[in-house]
Parts: C-alpha cells; sequence; structure tokens
C-alpha cells in the first residue's frame, strides 16, 4: 500500500508526462504482480464502488479526530476534498503495517460490503490505525469511490509495454473491456503475443484520437494531402461484429450496447468480423438533431417507444478497422474509407451513414466551409491525412499518422461575474468556479458557468478581489459585487426554459478578463438571443 | 454598542496600542514609538521615529529599514516605557522573534507575533510566558495542519536533494529568505553537495552569521566557476524567483517548496512544483493550542489567519476569545499567502 501510495503521490505531484512515466515504469517494474493488477486496474481509471457510506465515514473520522462538527466542516472547506480532511485529522496511526496494495484491497476493503454498524466501525479504525498520511488518503479515496489520478490509461499501458518490452498496441488491446485486475490476468497482459490473439470477440480497437489543431491548416502542407470530413457533435464509438455478437463501445471502453437497441439491431445486419469507428447521433431525417436530443435519451432509465423515437440513434462512419475478420487498421486511409463506403451501400440502412467529405479547391476554400459548421449542426472539421494508418491513442506526429480536429471559432459575450464558488482538487482553496450574467435592462441575469481559461496568476487575482467584493456568502457560494467583466466563449446556443435567462450555453470558458471594461460595458439578454437567432439549434 | 475601551492594548487605525505606555506592537501606519515583534516586512515596517527590538533582529532591521532609531534588548530584560513595563521573550519563529509582554497595574498581556514551537536551530525557542490577556496569531488555525517532527521533514529534504544528486540533478528549493531558508540551510547535509543561495537568501545568512547563528557554508551563484557543480547542488531561492531567468543556469533541475501551505494537495498542486515540504515558520493547530494553554491567558484575541475559526473553538474551550483585525499577513511572510490559498483571514 505504501509503495501505491509513493507511485499516486509522485503522479499527483508532476504535471510532466516523462515524470509520470518514470514513476509509473519504477513501480511496475517492482511490484509483485498481484499489486501491479490493482493499479493498473486503478489508474487506467476503474475504482471500486464505495464500499462505505460517506456519512458514516465522516461521523467516524469526526468523532475520532475529536473535533464538533462546525470545525470538521470548517476544515473539509479549506481542504475540498473529505478524503484529505479526514487524512489530515485522524490521530497519528499506532502501527506501521507494509501489507501490498493486494492483500489490502481484497482482504480488507472488499471485506468492508459486508460489513455494518460496529463491526464496519472496527474494521475502519483497524485500517486507519495501520496507515500512514499519504496512505489512509488514498484508502479513503479508495473506499468512497472517489479514487482518480491524472494519468491517461494511455499513459499507464505505455509504462506497463515498456517495462514488458511489448507494442503499447497490444497492451492496450489485452486491457479493453472488462479487465479484471488479477495476478493472473496481469502476467496475461505482460506476456508474450500469441497467435489466436486476434481471433477474441467483442474486444474494440484503441481509439484513434485527433488534436485540436495547433497551427495554421497552411502548415500542414498541400490540401491534396488531406481528407476533411465535418467533426459531428456525438458520442464517438466502435460497433463490433464477431463471433456472431455485437458489441458496441464508447470512447470510454464503455459498452452500451443494451443502451442504444436500433445499433445493435444495425449490427445484426453487418457481416460478422467488421469493426466500424463512427460517431453516434441522434438522427432524423438525414440530418443530426441537437445534442441535447441526445443527451437527454443518455439520461432516461427506461427507453420507452417515445424515448427511441425523440432521438433516434444513427452510427456516421468514419473508419473502418476491421473487414472480414482482418485487421486493416494498417492500411492507408483511402483504402479503409473506400471499404466503409462499400459497405454503407451494401448494408443500406438509414441507421448507417458514411461522413461525408468535405472538398475544397484551397484551404481558403474549406476555411470558408467550416464557417457553415454551426449551421450544420457540427463542432468545425476533422482533418486526416490521406495515406494514414490508423493510429492508437492520441499520436500527434509520424508514421502513426495525423489526426486534426479544426473546430470552429467560439461564440462569445462580455459578461459580468455575479457568483463565485471555490473549485474543487488543487483549487479547493481558492473561488475559481464563477457564474457570468448579461444585462436585461437594469438587471444582472447569470447565464453561464465558468471554471477555466484563466491563468494561475488571473485566478489569484480574480479570487482576492472576490475576497475584498463579497456581498453575501450561501455555504461556498459568494455573491460578489458585479465589476468585474470577462469575455466568455461557447460552442454553441440553445433556448432553455429551465434557465431564468431563458438560455443555455453549450462548453462556456473564459476567453479572457476585461479590466477594460466596466460592468455597464457588459453584453446584454438581447445580444445572446441574436447569437441565438443566428444559429440553428 | 461597547463602552470605550479600558483594556491595556486597542485597536487603532494605526495598529495596536498601549494607550498606558503610548507605543504601539508592530503597527502598520507611522507612529512615535513601536515596539517589534520581529522584522517580517508586515510586522515591521518603515516610518516610526523610534523602534525597540530584541537585539538578534537588529542585523535583518536595518538592513530592511536603514538607518532607523533603534533600541535592542535581550530576552527577559524589562523597560519601563511610560510607567509600564515592556519585555520581550523568544517566540521562536524567525532570528531575534519576540513575544511582548506588558505589565501595568498587576495586568499582563502577552502578544505573541508570529510564533512557532517546533525545534529550529537558527533562533532561540519558543518560551511560554504567564498572561491574563494573550495575543496569538492564527496563520495556522485549523486542525488540519498538524507538522511532522522537524528531523523527519529535513530527512526527507535530504532525501529528496540526494536523490537528484545522484541523477546529476540540480534541486531548487523555494523558501522565505528571511527565516525559513535559514532553517533549512542548518538543517541541509553539506556532504551530498554544494549548498547554492540566491542573493536575497545570502544576504540574509549574513545577518544569521554575525548574530552568532551557525550555519554551513553556503555559495552564491557567482562564486560557482564551473556549472557542472550545479548537478550535485542544492539552491536555495525565494518564491519570487519561480520562473525567472535566475533559474537557468542550474539546466534540468528538480524543484519543491518548502512552507506550511505544502500540507494540503491543492497547494501543493498549485504551486506547479515537483515537491512540497511541509515546513513552517507558525505554529501549527496543536502548537497554537498548546501556547494559548501555557499563557495560562483567560482572555485571548486571535489576529492574521483563520480568526473566526480559533475565536469560535476557544469560546467552546471555555474561554474569553475575541478578534483583533490586524494588517499582519499581508507581505513576505509566509502568513501572506493565506489571503490566496488558505482561508478568508488576512
Ligand atoms: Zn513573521
Ligand atoms: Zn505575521
Amino acid at each position: 500500500m505504501k509503495r501505491f501510495a509513493r507511485l499516486y503521490e509522485a503522479l499527483d505531484a508532476t504535471t510532466s508526462t516523462n515524470a509520470k512515466l518514470a514513476a509509473l515504469r519504477e513501480y511496475f517494474a517492482s511490484a509483485p504482480d498481484a499489486d501491479a493488477a490493482w493499479a493498473v486496474y486503478f489508474l487506467s481509471g476503474e475504482k471500486p464502488k464505495r464500499v462505505v457510506p460517506t456519512r458514516t465515514l465522516r461521523d467516524l473520522a469526526r468523532r475520532l479526530a475529536d473535533v464538533p462538527d462546525w470545525l470538521f466542516e470548517e476544515s473539509y472547506q479549506a481542504v475540498g476534498d473529505l478524503a484529505e480532511t479526514i487524512a489530515h485529522l485522524l490521530p497519528e496511526p499506532v502501527r506501521d503495517s507494509d501489507e501490498s496494495l493486494a492483500a489490502w484491497i481484497e482482504g480488507r476493503l472488499l471485506a468492508l460490503r459486508d460489513l455494518r454498524d460496529d463491526a464496519l466501525e472496527t474494521a475502519l479504525v483497524a485500517a486507519w490505525d495501520d496507515l500512514d498520511r499519504p496512505s489512509r488518503f488514498l484508502w479513503n479515496k479508495l473506499i468512497t469511490g472517489g479514487f482518480r489520478v491524472g494519468v491517461s490509461k494511455q499513459l499507464v499501458t505505455r509504462a506497463v509495454a515498456e517495462v514488458a518490452g511489448l507494442d503499447p498496441n497490444l497492451v492496450a488491446e489485452r486491457l479493453m473491456g472488462a479487465w479484471t485486475p488479477t495476478a493472473a490476468s496481469y502476467r496475461a497482459l505482460r506476456a508474450d503475443e500469441h497467435a489466436q490473439e486476434r481471433e477474441r470477440s467483442g474486444r474494440p480497437y484503441p481509439f484513434f484520437l485527433a488534436h485540436a489543431l495547433d497551427r495554421t491548416v497552411e502548415e500542414l502542407g498541400p490540401i491534396e494531402d488531406w481528407h476533411a470530413e465535418w467533426k459531428w457533435d456525438g458520442i464517438r464509438v466502435q460497433l463490433v461484429v464477431r463471433g456472431g455478437g455485437v458489441h458496441l463501445w464508447s470512447r470510454g471502453d464503455e459498452l452500451i450496447t443494451d443502451r442504444f437497441p436500433e445499433l445493435a439491431d444495425l449490427g445484426t445486419r453487418l457481416p460478422d468480423g467488421t469493426v466500424v469507428d463512427g460517431e453516434l447521433l441522434a438522427w432524423r431525417d438525414d440530418r443530426p438533431l441537437p445534442f441535447a436530443a441526445l443527451q437527454q435519451r443518455i439520461g432516461r432509465r427506461q427507453l420507452t417507444a417515445r424515448v427511441l423515437d425523440a432521438a433516434p440513434a444513427a452510427l456516421v462512419g468514419y473508419d473502418l478497422l476491421e473487414l472480414a475478420g482482418e485487421d486493416i487498421r494498417a492500411r492507408p486511409f483511402e483504402d479503409r474509407r473506400a471499404a466503409l463506403a462499400g459497405l454503407v451501400e451494401q448494408v443500406a440502412d438509414s441507421r448507417f451513414v458514411l461522413s461525408s467529405a468535405v472538398r475544397a479547391a484551397d484551404w481558403a476554400g474549406l476555411a470558408a466551409l467550416r464557417g457553415e459548421a454551426r449551421a450544420r449542426g457540427v463542432e468545425g472539421l476533422m482533418l486526416k491525412r490521406r495515406g494514414s494508418p490508423y493510429g492508437a491513442g492520441r499520436v500527434k506526429l509520424g508514421p502513426g499518422g495525423e489526426w486534426w480536429k479544426w473546430k470552429v471559432d467560439l461564440l462569445s459575450v462580455d459578461a459580468v461575474l455575479v457568483y463565485a464558488q471555490r473549485g474543487h482538487g488543487r483549487r479547493a482553496s481558492l473561488y475559481t468556479d464563477y457564474t457570468f450574467a448579461v444585462w436585461r435592462g437594469d438587471e444582472l441575469v447569470p447565464f453561464a458557468k465558468a471554471y477555466s481559461g484563466l491563468t494561475d496568476a488571473e485566478i489569484r487575482e480574480v479570487d482576492a478581489f472576490i475576497r475584498r467584493n463579497t456581498r453575501e456568502k450561501f455555504g461556498p457560494v459568494r455573491s460578489v459585487t458585479p465589476e468585474l467583466v470577462m469575455e466568455i466563449g461557447f460552442e454553441g446556443i440553445q433556448r432553455s426554459p429551465r434557465h431564468k435567462s431563458g438560455i443555455a450555453v453549450r462548453f462556456p470558458r473564459i476567453l479572457r478578463l476585461r479590466g477594460d471594461k466596466k460592468a455597464a460595458d457588459a453584453d446584454t439578454l438581447d445580444t445572446l438571443r441574436r447569437l441565438l437567432e443566428a444559429v440553428p439549434a | 454598542m461597547s463602552l470605550p475601551s479600558t483594556d491595556l492594548i486597542r485597536l487603532t487605525p494605526n495598529g495596536l496600542y498601549c494607550e498606558a505606555g503610548d507605543f504601539y506592537v508592530d503597527p502598520w501606519r507611522p507612529v512615535d514609538r513601536a515596539v517589534i515583534t520581529h522584522a517580517h516586512s508586515d510586522h515591521a515596517r518603515r516610518g516610526h521615529t523610534r523602534y525597540l527590538a530584541h537585539r538578534d533582529a537588529e542585523g535583518v532591521l536595518r538592513n530592511r529599514l536603514g538607518d532607523i532609531s533603534l533600541d535592542c534588548v535581550e530576552y527577559g530584560d524589562p523597560v519601563d516605557l511610560n510607567g509600564v513595563r515592556v519585555s520581550l521573550h523568544p517566540a521562536g519563529h524567525v532570528l531575534g522573534s519576540a513575544q511582548v509582554r506588558i505589565e501595568s497595574r498587576g495586568e499582563v498581556w502577552v502578544l505573541s507575533g508570529d510564533y512557532k514551537l517546533a525545534r529550529d536551530p537558527t533562533c532561540r525557542a519558543f518560551e511560554p510566558v504567564r498572561a491574563h490577556t494573550f495575543v496569538t496569531e492564527s496563520t495556522f488555525g485549523l486542525p488540519v495542519y498538524r507538522w511532522r517532527p522537524e528531523h523527519e521533514l529535513l530527512a526527507s529534504v535530504n532525501d529528496w536533494w540526494r536523490a537528484n544528486a545522484d541523477a546529476g540533478r540540480a534541486s531548487v528549493l523555494f523558501a522565505y529568505a528571511f527565516g525559513k531558508a535559514q532553517r533549512l540551510i542548518a538543517g541541509l547535509d553539506p556532504s551530498i553537495g554544494p549548498i547554492v543561495c540566491h542573493g536575497a537568501v545570502e544576504t540574509l545568512n549574513e545577518a544569521y552569521r554575525a548574530a552568532g547563528v551557525p550555519l554551513p557554508p553556503t555559495l552564491r551563484v557567482t562564486d560557482v566557476a564551473d556549472r557542472s557543480a550545479f548537478r550535485h547542488a542544492i539552491a536555495l531561492a525565494p518564491p519570487s524567483a519561480q520562473g525567472t531567468t535566475w533559474l537557468r543556469r542550474f539546466g534540468a533541475y528538480s524543484d519543491a517548496f518548502a512552507s506550511g501551505w505544502m500540507q494540503l494537495r491543492g497547494a501543493r498542486r498549485r504551486n506547479g512544483v515537483d515537491r512540497g515540504f511541509v515546513v513552517s515558520d507558525h505554529a501549527d493547530w496543536p502548537g497554537l493550542q498548546t501556547a494559548i494553554r501555557e499563557s495560562g491567558a483567560h482572555r485571548v484575541f486571535v489576529t492574521h489567519g483563520y480568526v473566526p475559526v480559533m475565536v469560535r473553538w476557544l469560546t467552546e474551550q471555555g474561554l474569553d476569545a475575541r478578534a483583533f483585525e490586524t494588517q499582519f499577513g499581508t507581505t513576505d511572510d509566509e502568513a501572506d499567502t493565506a489571503a490566496a490559498e488558505g482561508g478568508d483571514a488576512a
């Protein structure tokens, strides 16, 4: 447990990918298989369900720490994280145990699920008595189902692959789907590749991800080298038809076949040994419905006929990864796309659409088309290098090929800061979550919450402003004298009767501080309404 | 509405004022007579006519404030100020830091200034002083702030330095130039490599040595002719050096920040350094409680830090606790980060 706590601290302390990779390699090079298995499991985003109710944990910790409830709450407000607050407040441990991670998880954590009341409390106290502060923090995170760490599954995959001397893609594939954290499966993860591995059924390939374009399109070279498509605003999926079964996987490696019966049905019409990479969209009359329609559907527990009818799902195909049981990812992009087009035509199902190519004679022409993106209900353009293979993960350059997201410019308005709330995690002690308002007559109407886009120095400046200009406090939220103007960008705008402003914006973020503007210079609700009219829902 | 105060010390726009003795303690506006607890700039400001401070604070005070009219005293030696008996007692915060004991007509107040109870070889250890009324700081006045023992903290700093030196990488340690830096330097293991100091730190090292505090040998960067020597060095720099070109000479280095705020993961991460060492010049929560208890005071005034929390807590402990809205903790002391990182204090 201590070793894993040290790894967690090392990963948590740095933003450098190289430093994280080095820490991971060091861990996997030395950890016992059973521990490494759990480490892979947790670090790639899996976590045990909460085994102890937060309330129970909090009450017990408060009693052990012997502080009144209000002081516990003040501490929690300052720390911003319950697991950490408890780790700091508990009395010093009485024993110095160094049981393995696997022993802690299998022997102690999972056992908590069956315990109640006194037995549960006794087990929790015994655990805390055995752990030093960093390990307690980790333990608290694990038993409350709140474990998170800033590494990507891809980085963990890479570390394991490097330690085992394997191709990261192979490790990534082995990790796909429901991977069980046992010593045996960790050994299998690190084992040399065997011939039948390709014939496993159901598992998707690692998704190839695009980067946001960080240069001018001209720098990409001649437009002839590139294939452009719309960047659809739905759920990225792989439809895997293999071994007589149909599996729909989301990019988060979540199996969502049951949520989309119409695509499961579509899968049965595809030939066995097919894997399509594409975007799942709510789709009607040859065009996408707004993302909100899909969102509502995801939120529904029961897939009634009405729900299915309100947001029928379709698959817009981007790429073909497997054809007639053969992995074709290494083939040139055009070949895969031609095969996909053939498949779409052959199946002839309105729920299966080829993502259409966007063609222009030059970059300027393409830029003009990109300007229409919002009107078409897409986020912008995808640029894929012709001839490139289908890579794994977020490969930027080199032989892995290149995919770029070329999103439309944001919509923006100048708005006034009216409420502020403390941040979470590393910003728990600062006011970093802001609510912004625009004018309706002489009244300020809140319309967006945003918490990203400022530099650390700006955040400190705004934090100091908020503390000096607080009007009222409601729990963690403060209302602030409306003086500070910021430019707020967003990717979309919709009517919303649920909001006081009657408007909901999508992906709002702070573009910059407008120190040059006074509150009176901020935009009005009418400005937002005009944007709404200019942008079809 | 309260009656006009007959307290020995009261809060005025200039600062904490003793009317009977006609002097101020750590005033923030220019006054005639200022008793100074220590030379951090939020407590020792410019412009007073006469200063009174501990002898060991003289070097740093003159360095900071120039040619001031300064009376120096030893710990425990009483001074008569208009019939009020004033004496200074070790606060354990930084070199020459003092608690101010004020006695008039049998009533005793002690103003703590900033203090810590942890061991620190670079300044006299905190000594409890009995008082009717105790004025305490509260920079780390939350029970989540509990420091590890000194030797453990220093071992972790040396371990980090040693690991970097073994990897041929410089170690850059950010710490407040006055007090924190010297305490760390005194605990470093010079067998690992050279100790290099930023100019702001080295100036204070000299003041410490002049006051008779032994420190291991330190170098200015300009003393190092061969840059490859930096690969085993530890460099101490004030937090303000973060992100400046001064750091370029160290090549690929690992960095760390030493502060009590590093106790919290959020602050550690926000700081953007590789490591955070929880080393503070201030008392932790248990330290604050011990100091208050050992003062024997029934009345406690709380200044800079988690004031409302401490007032409520002490009230629940049966003390007469109140707040003083001071302007301490607003500059180069560790406490100033309270505004940015800690609670709502300062
Ligand atoms: Zn100080
Ligand atoms: Zn102070």
